[in-house]
């Protein structure tokens, strides 16, 4: 829900506000949500990841520094983020249009990480969404972050397309950017979290 | 009305530009249009909620009754509950919220008009989508994990109206694994779970819309504590939405997950955990029931005061007292789930937080019942029926207190005893505010008040008749007769007061119809309103009547909470309401000056991108449910690359015509047509 | 003047109706309502009672305080000639306080009998019988086993009716081998869910022999409502002797009787497939489990004529009324047309085996 909608410009002067964008203000309210939803998604998987007796858990197939490389690759590009997005703040747009291609990049790279990991847990492990509950719980919140991750490398090049064919990210679309980071950089700290702790600490108990 | 500027036809896009006709509807981001559309849609649903209701009704009517089969009785029940929660109280609530909230706060519309046309177009693509089971879905007999089926006889089982049967069937509350792929084989669970998952998104994105429009939009002078309270009400259901939709999103999901793709997580035969469910669809279920309930609460709160002619008694503490039963409304889901076998030690901490509940909700009662003592108290439809929700509301809160008390719960829960109760606080509560609301609020969109005398056979109707209806389930249910249940047997006893529910819910079902004569006469015949019918106090009346495209043609400065009663009366040294000398010519004037704005002003454009991405997720979600077929997939990816070009469509279309905005005209998007 | 009057009237009026209705809740004219919930028969369903009453009549104080202030403020405070305009009152807030502390003294006062009430209904004391009780769609089954008269390793099954001796606490271990059930059992306590995969229980005590009925109470598919049972609670020395009977084999019937035609049928028809009988040295082929005791069996039948067995079907059959016979012909011709979605399928009997297999039936006492 990144697109953004600016308020009525009229008379925006006359208006009570909270003087934060509305739709930086929107995007942040849609976040919350999402925190939820995955903060339900991670319990769920918690829930069945401490239960016994299942024939196989995602713990004792993870493989903890290949997730690691794509997890460090998903952190930088935030950093790529932040770096088009200081971009465009100085109107600097090659540069822009650079960080953002590099920051779809890296998330696609990471995508592909996952494909990868999926595809090994399935083929090696036999381990599959319909295998156990457990294994259920993990294909559905790593497959849920993964679609958030497609979502904004989407968005992603689509800024970059619209700078690459209108020539500029005016000031308008400068929100955009920010927006769009607003939302990677949730992304990012989603995985962070589910990589601590439905990886690592989940990892630590085999 | 001519002053609103003529929308200048850009250069680069072919916009809809229609302002009359179906696709002026279609792509229109107007508010006040958006809020006229969810009100007819969820009344279209009430309709056949209700004739659902009345089936399922006929069919109680008579012990061990074979009127309906087994199938299309438990399919009608689910439907009724689904359609008349998801398709009516919630877009009807909706319809308020879009058609007033702009107005109460001195608005020209939401923050986001354009996302306000995605809410709705979702909304009602979602309801058309899961009444479409009545067609697509199918249903057939369970079957155990080891692939042994149950059987449905070729006649469906003694009865009639078999063919009802194939609608989703596992309750609205969709309890796993009864709802899940081997206990509701067919499709009509999955249009069920995928439905609700369409539904939650339109109200995900209008809860955004609505928080940042409050947050952001208000007019000058408006703070927060100066907002009337159906405004704040609407906030707090905002944020309700906001918190427990995505719960209610990721317990669909799984139960999609289940029934589409073969995952596992309520399937107990693989150690999955049909309580997990629970616990899940009630912790988003128990801020549901306070968001359909608070938005009457809200109406309720600005139409007594207006009758009562004096101000809400204790304004802070209705506000407070709302803001925290949404608090507490999180923390209390288990009390659905007493006689699940949850520890002792959860079922007493959810029995005293269900508790607490009743203190808000009684200060909001007594503020209510503050307000109108020693008032001078107007009985015209629209305050009957606001007195008449604090009268039966009373009854559901105070039978929802004996929920509280765990073991009496015990006997009571799924009997009918708890339908008795959610149908105090659901019809005499939510339905009673939500016509409270429509006689209240009427000449915002006609100009004319509605029929008086009708409007009475309607109240006294639908009165008698939910207490004939509803409260006879209580003693039903503790004389032990269980929800759910197609037969009961001749010798419990119940028939007697089956037969008078059944009359009283054809009694509800006649006080609609003077209601619908009612509504469609006023339009032409009822009296021409003005600008202020009813001597009103918020910011809402001081328009012109039919509500202007525009809203207000200057934005209004407040000075007070009342701030229109503010501008027409003062108090004499004894505190009593004294009218201005110059009150009439305020009202002349903002009458004069709403018709002739003294500025042009400028209209977000309409567009068709909304429908487009309500149309395609509808279409993504038809392809998971046949997504094993080629034309599932096809569905599917057809739906993906719409959405995908919508939004492109969305994002590089300008919201407003901005003269001076220099846009190089060279991008043509594909799918302008 | 005469306007109040007609006001007063009316609102008289409508206070009576309301008083008539509470009336309706307080003495329920149905006191032999099978599930009546307002009459207890065990000290478990009455722990309940006691709490709900004192609720109940807070609730009807509070009730009748609300209705009579709207009624009230509805008479006086209505729009006449010649009143005052109000005045604009905004608030006060020691009411506030009051009506916010006063409910909340109330709902403190209540909480603590509640909650107590709830430890105490949740855990069966230690030397309580222990009974299974297992939920199917549709229908109840019971299991007996560790118990005083019944030898190691032997599990004594039925279904519909549950036999318990009256005056002695039962604990009911419960679960369920498809979807969550509820079991209620409203004059001896409050329901509980059976869910497949886990264990609840529910504490079980009648004061005086009888029969108690019990109901599914959560929705549980097409024949939900047709989900029901019987809570026989008799004397210990004829529980005994009940127990004592139900250890026993079913006998073979002399070739050539009606009774052993229907055993031919049983066997022949498919009925085998699902239902277990246990003979006494099983050369009838007719074993136990013949399905893996965790998937789908029907009810035991070795004891189905049995003095308690009173109901098939669920216990939905026969209807009040009914004669037995007449009941169990409509049952076995087309289980699904009783039985909306039964797992029990229409055999195609014939008349003529029909009576034979009652006539069997009829000798599994």
């Amino acid at each position: 829900m990144a697109e953004a909608v600016h308020p009525e410009s009229h008379g925006h002067a006359e208006h009570e506000s909270t003087g934060v964008d509305s739709r930086k203000l929107g995007m942040w309210l849609f976040l919350s949500s999402e925190f939820l939803f995955f903060g339900a998604l991670i319990t769920n998987y918690l829930l069945y990841s401490n239960r016994t007796g299942f024939n196989i858990y995602p713990r004792e197939v993870y493989d903890i520094p290949f997730t690691s490389v794509s997890s460090f690759v998903l952190l930088m590009s935030s950093l790529t983020m932040v770096l088009a997005h200081n971009a465009v703040s100085r109107d600097d747009q090659p540069q822009a249009r650079t960080w953002l291609f590099a920051t779809a990049a890296l998330g696609s790279v990471f995508l592909a990480g996952q494909v990868f990991e999926f595809t090994e847990f399935i083929v090696h492990y036999d381990m599959k969404l319909t295998t156990n509950p457990v294994a259920s719980a993990f294909y559905v919140l790593t497959g849920f972050h993964g679609l958030h991750v497609a979502i904004g490398v989407f968005m992603l090049l689509s800024l970059w397309g619209i700078s690459r064919f209108k020539g500029r990210l005016s000031e308008e679309k400068g929100m955009n950017v920010e927006m769009v980071g607003l939302y990677w950089h949730f992304v990012d700290i989603i995985w962070i979290v589910i990589f601590t702790v439905v990886y690592l600490i989940d990892a630590a108990r085999v | 009305m001519t002053d609103v500027a003529a929308r200048p036809v850009t250069t680069i896009y072919r916009k809809p530009r229609s302002e009359t006709g179906l696709w002026s509807w279609i792509t229109t981001v107007d508010h006040k249009r958006i809020g006229t559309m969810y009100g007819y849609a969820s009344f279209l649903f009430f309709l056949l909620g209700g004739i659902e209701a009345l089936l399922l009704r006929v069919h109680l009517a008579q012990a061990n009754s074979e009127f309906l089969t087994a199938g299309a009785y438990n399919a009608l029940f689910t439907m009724h509950g689904t359609t008349m929660i998801f398709l009516f109280v919630m877009p009807a609530s909706a319809a308020f919220f879009n058609y007033l909230l702009p107005l109460q706060l001195g608005a020209r519309d939401v923050a986001f008009p354009r996302l306000n046309a995605l809410s709705w177009w979702v909304f009602f693509f979602g309801g058309i989508f899961l009444y479409s089971s009545f067609i697509f879905g199918t249903s057939f007999a369970p079957m155990t994990p080891d692939g042994i089926t149950g059987n449905i006889p070729i006649n469906g089982g003694p009865g009639a109206f078999n063919f009802l049967a194939d609608s989703p069937n596992g309750g609205w509350f969709g309890y796993q694994p009864n709802a899940g792929p081997f206990y509701s084989t067919g499709t009509a669970m999955d249009y069920w779970s995928m439905g609700l998952q369409i539904l939650g998104l339109a109200s995900l994105i209008s809860s955004i819309n609505f928080i940042v429009t409050v947050f952001n939009m208000r007019a000058k002078g408006m703070r927060l504590l100066r907002m009337p309270v159906f405004a704040w009400m609407t906030t707090v259901v905002a944020f309700l939405m906001l918190f427990s939709l995505p719960i209610i999103a990721v317990a669909l999901f799984l139960a999609t997950f289940d029934r589409q793709f073969g995952s596992v997580f309520f399937q107990a035969s693989n150690g999955g955990d049909p309580i997990l469910w629970q616990h899940l669809f009630w912790l988003f279920g128990h801020p549901e029931v306070y968001i359909l309930i608070l938005p009457a609460m809200g109406i309720v709160s600005e139409v007594i005061p207006t009758f009562s002619r004096k101000p809400l008694f204790g304004y802070s503490a209705v506000v407070f007292a709302g803001a925290a039963i949404a608090f507490l409304g999180f923390g209390v889901w288990a009390h659905h789930m007493f006689s699940s076998g949850i520890s002792p030690v959860a079922q007493a901490a959810f029995g005293l937080a269900t508790m607490t509940i009743a203190v808000p909700t009684g200060i909001k009662i007594f503020n209510w019942l503050g307000t109108m003592w020693l008032g001078k108290i107007r009985f015209n439809t629209a305050m009957l029926f606001s007195v008449g929700f604090v009268a039966m509301f009373v009854i559901g809160g105070l039978s929802g207190v004996t929920h509280s008390i765990v073991p009496s719960d015990w006997q009571q829960t799924d009997t009918y005893y708890i339908v008795g109760h959610f149908h105090y606080v659901l019809f005499g509560g939510a339905i009673f505010g939500l016509f409270s609301g429509l006689y209240y609020w009427y000449p915002k969109l006609r100009g004319r008040l509605m029929n008086e005398r009708l409007g009475k056979i309607h109240f006294w109707l639908m009165f008698i008749g939910m207490n004939m209806t509803f409260a006879p389930m209580h003693w039903l249910g503790l004389q032990g007769m269980v929800r759910r249940t197609w037969k009961y047997p001749a010798e419990a006893g119940l028939e007697t007061w089956n037969q008078i529910e059944t009359i009283g819910a054809f009694t509800i079902a006649l006080s609609i119809l003077f209601f619908m004569y009612n509504w469609w006469r006023s339009k032409t015949h009822g009296e021409p309103s003005g600008l202020d019918p009813w001597d009103a106090r918020t910011v809402e009346w001081m328009i012109p009547n039919p509500t202007p495209e525009y809203n207000f043609a200057v934005s209004p400065v407040v000075e007070s909470l009342d701030d229109f009663w503010r501008r027409k009366y003062t108090e004499d040294e004894e505190g009593r309401a004294v009218r201005r000398p110059e009150a009439d010519q305020v009202i002349a004037d903002l009458e004069e000056i709403g018709h002739n704005p003294p500025a042009p002003i400028h209209l977000p454009n309409p567009s068709y991108f909304p429908f487009l991405v309500g149309l395609a997720i509808t279409i993504i979600s038809y392809g998971i449910i046949y997504h094993t077929s080629a034309w599932g997939k096809a569905l599917i990816v057809g739906g993906v690359l719409l959405t995908l070009i919508s939004f492109i469509g969305w994002g590089i279309e300008p919201l407003e015509d901005e003269p001076d905005d220099a846009a190089p005209g060279n991008l043509q998007p594909a799918e302008a047509h | 003047m005469r306007s109040r009057l007609r006001s007063l009237r009316l609102a008289g009026l409508v206070l009576l109706a309301l008083v008539v209705s509470a009336c309706q809740l307080v003495a329920p004219d149905v006191e032999d309502a099978p599930l009546n919930s307002l009459d207890p028969q065990g000290p478990f369903a009455r722990q309940i009672d006691d709490l709900f009453w004192p609720v109940f009549w807070i609730a009807t104080g509070v009730f009748f305080f609300v209705q009579l202030a709207i009624i009230v403020a509805a008479i006086f405070f209505r729009d006449r000639p010649g009143r005052k305009e109000p005045k604009q009152i905004h608030g006060n807030a020691k009411l506030e306080v009051i009506w916010t502390v006063i409910p909340a003294l109330i709902l403190a006062t209540i909480a603590v009998p509640t909650v107590r009430t709830v430890f105490d209904l949740t855990e069966c004391s230690p030397d309580a019988m222990r009974v299974e009780v297992i939920g199917h769609q549709w229908w109840f089954e019971f299991r007996y086993s560790n118990l005083e008269g019944i030898p190691d390793g032997v599990e004594i099954e039925t279904a519909n009716t549950m036999v318990i001796p009256a005056d002695e606490e039962v604990c009911a271990l419960m679960t369920s081998e498809d979807v969550v059930h509820n079991f209620w059992v409203p004059k001896l306590n409050g329901k509980r869910y059976l869910v497949p995969g886990q264990e609840t229980i529910l504490r079980l005590q009648a004061d005086e022999p009888g029969t108690y009925y019990a109901h599914c109470a959560e929705f549980c598919g097409l024949s939900h409502s047709l989900m029901r049972a019987q809570v026989e609670a008799v004397p210990r020395a004829e529980f005994d002797a009940w127990l004592a009977r139900q250890l026993e084999p079913a006998a073979v019937p002399d070739e050539g009787t009606p009774e052993f035609e229907g055993l031919q049928v049983f066997q022949n028809a498919g009925c085998v497939q699902c239902h277990a009988i246990d003979f006494e040295d099983n050369d009838q082929n007719i074993t136990d489990n013949v399905l893996p005791r965790d998937a789908f069996n029907g009810p035991n039948l070795t004891h189905f004529a049995d003095q308690y067995r009173t109901h098939f079907a669920g216990a939905a059959l026969p209807e009040h009324g009914e004669d037995y016979d007449t009941a169990l012909k409509r049952w076995l011709a087309d289980p699904p047309s009783v039985k909306p979605g039964s797992f029990m399928p229409d055999l195609g009997l014939t008349e003529a085996e029909i009576d034979d297999l009652i006539a069997w039936l009829k000798t599994l006492e």
